[in-house]
């Protein structure tokens, strides 16, 4: 793949292959070093609930192939870098998804996918459906669409690592 | 087909357990009274003319205006002969029907699902709990006088440190969203006057 760099990063990268030459090591904030290791590792927690779950999968298949940017799926929370919330989360289900993410290890972050997690979506004024998932959970990023498409949750987990390095905190 | 299912039709009216009979949508219906059920299940599942082996599903079916108010509905598969049989049976709101386990076992859940959304009681059931709702809910979710939105909403409380349960509070209230409203919805072509679309051209 060509990769168009400005005239800056160029220099910049003259610059770091020269250092790493000469002295064999680089020199970095541990802020960007965090940082960088945060984003490129964004294992994510399987937690499919709904028709959102069949293009949750899809993203992990090689079409769309995620694992490309680091991000590969874990059965278990206590593994689990983010939870990607997909589907339609109910009463029944509320106290589930809290335990799991209380389960998961700091950094943790929340992807909420899809009309019924963002809001409640067609079930909104149903009896059994929590409106939103985020009266459940902190939520980070929120993928609309119903469901979104694979590409939509790729575009996601490319915006949660955006959000990683711009808030470049390494307490959360 | 037909034939063979006036021919199952004519053999089932020799039964006189069964107070009405007929044939709606290519498919059998018949009713019985709700204490002759165990009675004319195990006589269609071990007949001579017909074996209706398989039960499909059980249904509740909420009618407030009529009185007894609840139906249930049994669907039954001879895949022998490929006929398919609807049993209706009325209950009342304070009455109960006998279960059918004991002649199908795989009605088991199919009554509790009933019990839960309607609140229909099979007497003699093994296990008649909940099966689809949440955990200590009140209320039978599927009869005509529930809220749609139901009583309690969840969310998780930081104090609490746990998901606590809330009466709802709904941000905005529900809709209904009517087609024929003059400020919203589709317009069809054979509505539109003569006059307004010369207009618009």
């Amino acid at each position: 793949m060509a990769v168009n760099l400005s005239q800056a990063e160029e220099n910049q990268f003259a610059h770091l292959k020269e250092d790493y030459a000469n002295k064999g090591f680089i020199v970095t904030k541990v802020d960007d070093l965090i940082n960088w290791a945060r984003t490129g590792s964004l294992h994510w927690l399987t937690f499919g609930l709904a028709c959102c779950a069949v293009e949750m999968m899809h993203v992990g298949t090689p079409r769309y192939d995620v694992e490309r940017f680091g991000a590969a799926p874990r059965a278990s929370p206590r593994h689990a870098d983010v939870l990607i919330v997909a589907g339609t989360l109910t009463n029944k289900m509320a106290p589930a998804l809290r335990k799991a993410y209380d389960q998961m290890a700091e950094p943790r972050y929340v992807i909420s996918m899809g009309s019924c997690a963002n809001g409640g979506g067609y079930y909104h004024y149903s009896y059994s459906v929590v409106r939103g998932c985020d009266r459940i959970v902190p939520i980070d990023i929120y993928v609309p669409g119903c469901p979104p498409t694979a590409e939509a949750l790729l575009y996601g987990i490319l915006q949660l690592q955006k959000r990683i390095r711009r808030e470049g905190n390494i307490v959360r | 087909m037909s034939s063979n299912l006036e021919n199952a039709l004519e053999a089932i009216k020799q039964f006189e357990k069964i107070l009405s009979s007929k044939i709606i949508f290519d498919q059998l219906e018949i009713e019985v009274d709700k204490n002759d059920i165990i009675d004319v299940l195990s006589f269609l599942k071990e007949a001579e003319h017909f074996q209706f082996r398989q039960l499909s599903d059980v249904a509740g079916v909420d009618y407030p205006n009529k009185s007894p108010r609840f139906e249930v509905v049994y669907h039954l598969l001879d895949f022998k002969q490929n006929i398919r049989l609807r049993i209706k049976s009325k209950v009342g709101i304070d009455e109960t029907i006998p279960s059918i386990t004991s002649i199908f076992p795989c009605a088991n859940w199919y009554e509790r699902e009933t019990f839960d959304m309607y609140g229909i009681e099979f007497t003699g059931h093994p296990d008649l709990r909940r099966l689809l709702t949440d955990y200590n809910f009140e209320g039978f979710p599927l009869r005509k006088d529930f809220p749609l939105t139901g009583t309690v909403e969840v969310r998780y409380s930081e104090i609490e440190k746990k998901v606590i349960y809330e009466p709802v509070k709904l941000q905005q209230d529900f809709r209904s969203f009517d087609i024929q409203s003059p400020w919203e919805g589709t317009k069809y072509e054979d509505t539109v006057k003569p006059s307004e679309t010369d207009h618009e051209q």
